[in-house]
């Protein structure tokens, strides 16, 4: 397992220097049109991620909602490659997009029709969210600015996921087997919830 | 790009979004999204933490992997009582659920 981990982040760290040679040798691409490229495409995330939320926020139909959510969250997945790990990348897409997305999808289909008028939101009340949110917002930047971050001292640089299986499996097992009985409490709470309800309504 | 702020920002950003819209919101199911999108900005500010300032790369990820198993048990609870909800009331509009007032 040692050998492997090793092996993973060895191929890691050749192609990171290997694009590093690409983008040094290539004609039109030098180190800092690559730098610049990705930049621009990490504002272009960011940028897909915050309308994805104004949209899953704002509209008052539904699907739109649900639209706008699957557009955030498939921007946080980008943001997750951007901080280094494809895994956790292709996990939210997998988990998000793929399924609690598509279960909420399903649940508007069961729950209420989509031709019927949504009542108007009241004024006072969005502006006493808006201004708590704001507030929220303003003080968690004002923390993230306030403090001086020290990163830790000696700090592994091992992202391979035969890591993060081994770390499952030995020094955080209970997180494994306590995220498995939620997920079957869960489910049996789903199926209990939604059936009895259907035998007592019929 | 590569600074933990910007990240920071962006958690703090989606996760005020996502308070607004439990706020605001009178649709069960809209703010069930709008609580997606804040376990969404939690998530972000641990991958952040992860990234740039913790001993081993790991742990985050972990974190973040639990945190996704929990929004998908909280979607599935959370859809099954609107479902229950909307067979009895026939709304999901949350003001009309209000059998429990004393």
């Amino acid at each position: 397992m040692e050998l492997r981990c090793r092996s993973h982040s060895q191929t890691r760290a050749e192609q990171v220097v290997g694009l590093k040679n690409v983008s040094q040798e290539g004609i039109f691409m030098n180190p800092l049109a690559t730098d610049s490229l990705a930049q621009i495409a990490f504002w272009i995330v960011v940028g897909l991620t915050f309308g994805g939320a104004s949209l899953a926020v704002f509209p008052r139909n539904i699907l739109y909602n649900v639209l706008g959510l699957a557009l955030a969250l498939a921007g946080v997945a980008g943001l997750y490659l951007y901080l280094g790990s494809f895994f956790i990348a292709l996990m939210q897409l997998l988990i998000y997009v793929g399924a609690i997305t598509i279960s909420i999808v399903f649940a508007i289909m069961l729950s209420r029709p989509l031709h019927l008028e949504v009542p108007r939101r009241e004024v006072p009340k969005v502006a006493m969210a808006i201004a708590a949110s704001l507030v929220f917002f303003l003080g968690a930047v004002g923390v993230c600015f306030k403090t001086s971050w020290v990163p830790a001292p000696d700090r592994s640089a091992d992202w391979s996921v035969t890591a993060i299986g081994h770390m499952l499996l030995t020094r955080y097992d209970l997180v494994f087997e306590v995220i498995s009985l939620v997920l079957l409490v869960a489910i049996i709470g789903a199926v209990v919830t939604a059936g009895f309800t259907r035998r007592l309504s019929s | 790009m590569n600074c933990l702020n910007t990240y920071l920002i962006i958690g703090a950003a989606l996760f005020s979004i996502g308070l607004l819209g439990v706020l605001q919101r009178r649709n069960l199911i809209g703010m069930l999204i709008a609580v997606e999108l804040m376990l969404n900005g939690a998530n972000v500010n641990f991958m952040a933490f992860n990234r740039f300032l913790a001993p081993e790369p790991t742990v985050g990820q972990i974190i973040t992997l639990f945190v996704m198993g929990l929004a998908a048990a909280e979607a599935a609870i959370g859809l099954s009582i609107i479902l229950a909800l909307f067979r009895r009331l026939h709304s999901i509009n949350i003001e009309r659920a209000q059998q429990l007032r004393g």
